[in-house]
């Protein structure tokens, strides 16, 4: 019986950590939680009581559970006192303190402890990895630096009611006041202004309004919102435009930068969107490849802003995204300049757009799927259209390539056929219907690989989706290789949380200008990337590599490092947060052996590879070269980081 | 007043009618004892009862000596109430007279009476005695079904009555879950619960939480939520009407269980008129134990400010100090009338000079106070139109740790208490600290001349900021003394420590709360200074005392806060019950109770008239307090997150409040108590019907940048201050 009361106690200081109160507070919402049983016995038998009867392991998880919550709740006290949003190990051990238990020693308050997860024997544990420490170690490090000490600093939060512009006040429209101001206009928004006036509105509001036109009180206006500029603001509105279109690559990366983080735009948000509408509507007229795209990465850069509220100028903002999508021309000479890139950047934006400003109210990306479906089944549309198209559908997710466009394969695989194998008809369509089939099958593959159960066989494809059936099926499987070998290296790792870091998404779609796959697990046949090449009528040719990035890939275990060379590998922008992707597949007969870990991605410098090519090639006009530098350095500004970034 | 009290007990037996009121004239409100009280002034004999119990408790524990004492002083029939009740019998204006005869000359009069305080505020019951009424119950199965029963015949009723009847709903769910708890039918237990907890009101989740995690008999014991739910009576506000209804109801089905919980757990305070609406049920209720009783808000509070003693603007000191005197005020009052300008009439609502003796005015405090004046003459007068400035002093590198503020009324220096047990202080003017020089170098001086305040401070210590060390852990309240010359710290480690800021040491560690002590605040005057903890129980104290004078029980739950009324004769605190008491310094009883909040309280601010009350909690909600009436007056929503702190402009016209959500908001609190003096009011029936025009009076909402706002500070020419810790 002692035992049991031993146990009980030390369960509780055991099982305090900090897991259990993650655990307690994710389940505050469900009434009754209690530790599993299988955790009382985990614990006695660190304690050294190695048989524990499953109902005495039923009473302590139960005593357990209630006592650890009686602590949670005082523990929240101590986190209200010390005003606070975070409970922290402190409050703990001051709640142990107040029930008079001995508190916990040696759990510092540190802001984030990864927890490890380790199966074996039947059981599953989480537990906090506490190496062995050289006390040497300890010694020889130098001391940390002193923390700054505490002091005050005072601003001016408002001045007469004004709250003033200065950096240490946030900016002057939070996003919720954004949204309340467009969504509720009929809201009192200034203190002060025009009290009696809106305090008449609302009493008599009360009572509806009776159709006396004449009484002020009954109208009720929207207030406009005013979007004066300051002259700095109109300074800055100037520079930044200039710089987002102009030619300096490195100023516009920095504009880009300012628009993506910069939180007081708010004021000058309507301007910057009437700016690309107008721009891609003259752009468009005017087939300038290169201004759409950098007006498609100030869209981007504008919804990266998490402080502006968009949703207001949605109207604006997404037909001139969907034109850059599915526009017949966008460019002077289809068959040479990369406008696909630019569909697939403006396609992504899209799916972004789609993913956080639909609702059921504006219902976007049911209009929007609805146009694309609508353009891509009418027989007539370009091949260009029809790439916007699919491309739109298919960056919407799995769940739309599956409805919308799987079942039309057949009929588009007859299409594609008729403009490959039949007669020639003009070059331009030839591209056209090549780009739309590599679009397809990477797309699809990975959602075949996904729904359709193995084997794949060649000629089963061929039966249920026609002309693209054994490709695909090829794809499929390189797909299903793919996907096991990610399988087994999930596997192999424990569960580790690593602070995020910037994203490296290394995948491979042939050129480095078309930032186009997202899929690394398909590796193009390098016969279908040949706009590059600057020589039309050799559409066959294997695009010369713009930019060489050379992959240095550790394998676990090995103490070997190899170094591949990848012609083309592109850094796809990714609309992900930022993680270190580790794929395997950058070459297939390279990295199926085992899986690898570590990729250090050290970008060459663009002339050194193309140099040679460009020798022997017949220069691009400044006008197509331009897009594709700039797509090129679409991609690469998200690099700079990732590519520093050492294996750890 | 028409309404008749009455619990539903007295309703039965018609001679306890008298008694109950009674009892409830004594703001101690933990039930038991307001029993063993209640009677006392009624008949002797249940006093007799319990002094032979204590007799018997002493023999069992062979303390004879202490039974002698008690025999002896038994004997003595007059005495024996006296024992318990003196505190208690002196409600009100008798006791006043009391010490008022004395003239207040000092704090005698206060002190003796701690003890007997003491004896009636820790009294606790016994737990056993407690929990064993919960003993002979029914069968178990069949709570599901009264309980359903009595929801069906709740939704049934007219509508009028539906909303008063369903604050049944919530302790009558309480008592039976622990019933079945208590008597072990722990799965029956949990079917009644996952049945109907959901039907609650969202403002009891967390104690329905805390309920949730209790299954077992033994959790019981210990468990203090529970216990306070216990041995307090829910109370219940419920007309006539809707009263007669649950009875018939009731007794035509003999429902004997729910009967039974009715009368030995509740107390239902009738009253004779309309129904309330829901609106205004839900305005009122939200505490732990039930709205306030009627009648202990009936107590007459003196909220009238004191006279300001007269002071010439061109200082004359020898004129002065005769003047302040203690004993002659009556001299003053015809000089005072004849000075014009600054005087003011007596106030009819304020208590008399020397109800507590106050602490006569220095000569320090005399300056200060021209300097106040100056100062107040440049005021600007705000208004909805003129808002007031805020300047934000953030706290940087704090690393989370900043847990209390302070600002000294002259707004010179700021007091920081933080998390690391230390109190750091700051001069935000020119003038840096300086501490006294030490006793030997003290003895150079030339104690004659001119500058010896400015000779006997140390140079070399100056610094714009110091350190005080002494605490052992959290530093959770702070606050200056209005001369500026100490600092009161409360903290973690169940001390109040005051702190000297000439020598800027510790001098005094005030021992009594033996746990963390949430809050403390020096009284407007000096000398008296309040602090509440966890142990439920706010302590006054006098910085010459190392026990406390009074000892104001009756919370449920953690006092989280505590201020004095601006004329030191009364002090407020806040609750984690969700409840605010005000409490009488002189009899220590609590005079007021305002429910409504539904979180736990973290501000309170006393308009510079003392009128008013307004109080913030973690609910995001300011109530706004008439303490005459002592009726809810009105309802601020706009902040989303705890509000810590709360400040009136110095002449009352704008509200400010700061909150964890990291805003600043100030209310038009003019508007606010203007509406509702021309409202009819509803005075005698103590039913407030709200209207939600929050959004009218919110005056400006400024946000900062990622600091919370902990503490807030009107300066004497109303510029508002607002400090928080910057929070990366």
């Amino acid at each position: 019986m002692l035992d049991v009361v031993f146990l009980l106690h030390s369960f509780i200081l055991g099982s305090l950590d900090h897991t259990t109160f993650l655990y307690f507070e994710r389940r505050q919402k469900q009434c009754s939680v209690s530790l599993p049983t299988e955790s009382m016995k985990a614990m006695a038998e660190s304690v050294g009581v190695g048989q524990l009867q499953e109902e005495s392991c039923a009473a302590l998880s139960e005593e357990v559970s209630y006592r650890i919550k009686e602590i949670a709740q005082d523990a929240l006290k101590f986190m209200r006192h010390g005003k606070r949003r975070k409970l922290t190990t402190n409050d703990i051990d001051n709640a142990l303190k107040l029930k008079n238990v001995e508190p916990l020693y040696g759990f510092q308050s540190q802001e984030f402890i990864p927890f490890r997860f380790a199966s074996g024997g039947g059981r599953e544990l989480y537990f906090y990895e506490e190496k062995e420490v050289d006390l040497s170690d300890i010694i020889n490090t130098p001391l940390p630096r002193v923390p700054l000490d505490v002091s005050l600093k005072a601003h001016w939060l408002s001045i007469e009611g004004v709250q003033p512009s200065i950096p240490e006040n946030p900016p002057p429209a939070p996003k919720e006041q954004q949204k309340v101001e467009s969504t509720e206009p009929l809201k009192v928004v200034k203190p002060g202004q025009e009290e009696e006036g809106t305090i008449q509105g609302k009493s008599q509001g009360a009572t509806p309004a009776d159709g006396k036109g004449k009484d002020k009180g009954l109208i009720r206006l929207k207030p406009r919102s005013t979007h004066e500029l300051s002259v700095e603001q109109q300074l800055y509105y100037k520079e930044i435009t200039e710089a987002c279109v102009g030619s300096c690559e490195a100023k516009r990366a920095e504009a880009l930068q300012s628009i993506a983080t910069d939180p007081g735009l708010y004021q000058m948000l309507p301007r910057f969107s009437t700016f690309i509408s107008e721009g891609v509507r003259v752009n468009v007229v005017q087939n300038n490849l290169a201004l759409l795209i950098y007006l498609m990465r100030m869209v981007k850069a504008l919804m990266d802003n998490p402080t502006l509220y968009l949703e207001k100028y949605l109207h604006e903002l997404i037909p001139a995204v969907v034109t850059c999508i599915v526009s017949k021309q966008l460019c002077l000479r289809p068959d040479v300049d990369n406008h696909w890139a630019l569909r697939d950047f403006a396609a992504r934006l899209m799916a972004q757009s789609c993913k956080t400003f639909s609702t059921t109210t504006n219902n976007i990306q049911s209009r929007i799927t609805k146009t694309f479906t609508k353009s891509w089944l009418d027989d007539k549309t370009q091949w260009t259209t029809r790439y916007g198209c699919i491309a739109g559908l298919a960056e919407l997710g799995p769940d739309v390539i599956k409805t919308l466009i799987l079942p039309r394969l057949t009929v588009e695989g007859a299409r594609i056929k008729a403009v490959m194998e039949g007669p020639v008809v003009s070059n331009i369509d030839k591209i056209g219907a090549d780009h739309v089939q590599s679009l397809l099958l990477k797309h699809c593959a990975s959602v075949i690989a996904k729904i359709r159960p193995q084997p794949d066989n060649m000629e089963q494809y061929r039966t249920d989706y026609g002309y693209l059936g054994p490709m695909l099926c090829s794809h499929v499987m390189k797909a299903r290789t793919q996907a096991a070998l990610q399988a087994q290296q999930v596997n192999r790792t424990t569960l580790t949380i690593t602070q995020p870091r910037p994203t490296l998404t290394v995948s491979q779609s042939g050129l480095s200008g078309s930032a186009g796959s997202r899929t690394p697990s398909i590796i193009k046949v390098p016969s279908s990337l040949t706009l590059m090449t600057p020589r039309p009528g050799t559409p066959s040719q294997p695009s010369p590599p713009a930019t060489k990035y050379i992959v240095m890939a550790t394998s676990a275990g090995a103490s070997s490092t190899q170094q591949y060379e990848f012609t083309s590998v592109s850094f796809a922008t990714s609309t992900l947060q930022p993680l270190v992707k580790l794929e395997s597949g950058s070459g297939p007969g390279l990295t199926s052996s085992r899986p690898m870990q570590k990729y250090i991605v050290v970008s060459l410098p663009s002339s050194a590879s193309s140099s040679l090519e460009t020798k022997s090639s017949v220069l691009p006009t400044s006008i197509s070269t331009t897009p594709l530098e700039a797509a090129m350095k679409l991609d690469r500004s998200e690099s700079p980081g990732a590519s520093t970034q050492s294996p750890h | 007043m028409a309404a008749v009290q009455g619990g539903l007990a007295d309703t039965n037996e018609e001679k306890d009618i008298k008694t109950e009121p009674s009892s409830d004239g004594f703001g101690n409100n933990n039930a038991n004892d307001g029993r063993v009280l209640s009677t006392s002034p009624g008949s002797s004999a249940s006093d007799q009862q319990t002094l032979l119990a204590v007799l018997q408790f002493l023999r069992k524990n062979k303390l004879t000596e202490s039974v002698e004492i008690l025999r002896r002083e038994a004997g003595l029939p007059e005495d024996s109430p006296e024992l318990k009740g003196s505190d208690s019998s002196g409600a009100g204006s008798g006791g006043a007279a009391g010490s008022g005869d004395k003239e207040g000359g000092d704090a005698s009069s206060l002190l003796s009476r701690t003890s007997s305080v003491t004896a009636a505020g820790e009294d606790q019951p016994d737990v056993n005695v407690v929990l064993s009424a919960y003993n002979q119950q029914g069968d178990p199965p069949l709570y599901q079904v009264y309980y359903s029963g009595l929801k069906k015949f709740i939704e049934s009723v007219l509508d009028c009555h539906r909303a008063e009847l369903s604050q049944l709903f919530y302790p009558l769910f309480v008592h039976m879950y622990l019933e079945l708890v208590y008597n072990n039918h722990e799965s029956e237990a949990k079917a009644f619960f996952e049945k109907f907890s959901g039907d609650q009101e969202c403002y009891y989740e967390d104690d329905l939480r805390v309920l949730s995690s209790l299954s077992k008999r033994e959790h019981m014991r210990g468990n203090e939520t529970l216990m306070d739910f216990r041995t307090s009576k829910f109370v219940l506000r419920i007309s006539r009407d809707s009263y007669q209804l649950l009875k018939r109801h009731l007794q035509e089905r003999q429902n004997n269980q729910i009967w039974n919980i009715i009368q030995e757990h509740l107390y239902i305070d009738i009253f004779d008129g309309m129904p309330r609406s829901k609106g205004q049920i839900d305005a009122m209720s939200g505490s732990l134990a039930g709205e306030g009783k009627r009648e202990a808000n009936k107590a007459k509070v003196y909220y009238g400010l004191l006279k300001e003693p007269e002071i010439e603007l061109p200082l004359d000191d020898e004129d002065e100090e005769a003047e302040n005197e203690e004993g002659k005020p009556k001299k003053k009052k015809p000089k005072k009338d004849s000075m014009g300008s600054k005087s003011k009439k007596q106030d009819p609502n304020a208590p008399s000079q020397t109800r507590i003796p106050l602490p006569e005015l220095k000569d320090s405090d005399k300056l200060d106070k021209i300097m106040y004046m100056k100062e107040a003459t440049k005021r600007i007068r705000l208004g909805p139109d003129n808002l007031p400035s805020i300047c934000f002093y953030s706290f940087l590198n704090a690393y989370q740790g900043l847990t209390a503020v302070d600002f000294t009324d002259d707004s010179s220096l700021i007091a920081g208490g933080f998390a690391d047990s230390t109190v750091r202080v700051w001069s935000v003017t020119p003038k840096k600290l300086r501490k006294v020089k030490s006793a030997a170098d003290l003895n150079l001086i030339d104690k004659e001349s001119d500058d010896v305040l400015e000779r006997i401070m140390d140079e070399k210590t100056a610094s714009e900021s110091k350190i005080l060390y002494g605490h052992s852990g959290p530093v959770y309240g702070i606050s200056f003394s209005p001369d500026r010359n100490y600092l009161l710290s409360s903290s973690e480690d169940g001390t109040v420590r005051l702190w000297s800021l000439q020598t800027f040491t510790c001098l005094v560690g005030y021992k009594g709360h033996n746990y963390p002590v949430w809050d403390t605040h020096f009284s407007p005057h000096g000398y008296y200074f309040v602090s509440g903890g966890h142990d439920r129980v706010a302590r006054l104290w006098a910085t010459d005392h190392y026990q406390p004078l009074r000892m104001f029980s009756g919370h449920l739950a953690d006092v989280t806060c505590t201020r004095f009324h601006p004329n030191s004769n009364y002090v407020a605190t806040g609750s984690s019950d969700r409840t605010i008491r005000l409490w009488d310094v002189l009899n220590g009883n609590c005079v007021r109770i305002f429910t409504g909040h539904k979180g736990p309280i973290h501000a309170l601010a006393f308009s510079p008239n003392g009128k008013f009350l307004a109080s913030g909690a973690t609910d995001g909600r300011v109530l706004l307090w008439d303490i005459g009436h002592g009726l809810m007056i009105g309802e601020l929503k706009g902040h989303t997150d705890t509000i810590y702190s709360l400040r009136f402009s110095r002449d009352g016209e704008i509200l400010a409040s700061g909150s964890m959500d990291n805003t600043v908001r100030l209310w038009d609190a003019m508007k606010a108590f203007d509406d509702l003096e021309t409202d009819d009011f509803t005075a005698a029936t103590g039913h407030v019907h709200l209207q939600d025009n929050s959004q009218e009076l919110l005056l400006g909402t400024y946000m900062s940048k990622s600091t919370p706002v902990i503490h807030l500070h009107f300066t004497r020419r109303n510029l508002l201050l607002a400090t928080g810790a910057y929070n990366p």
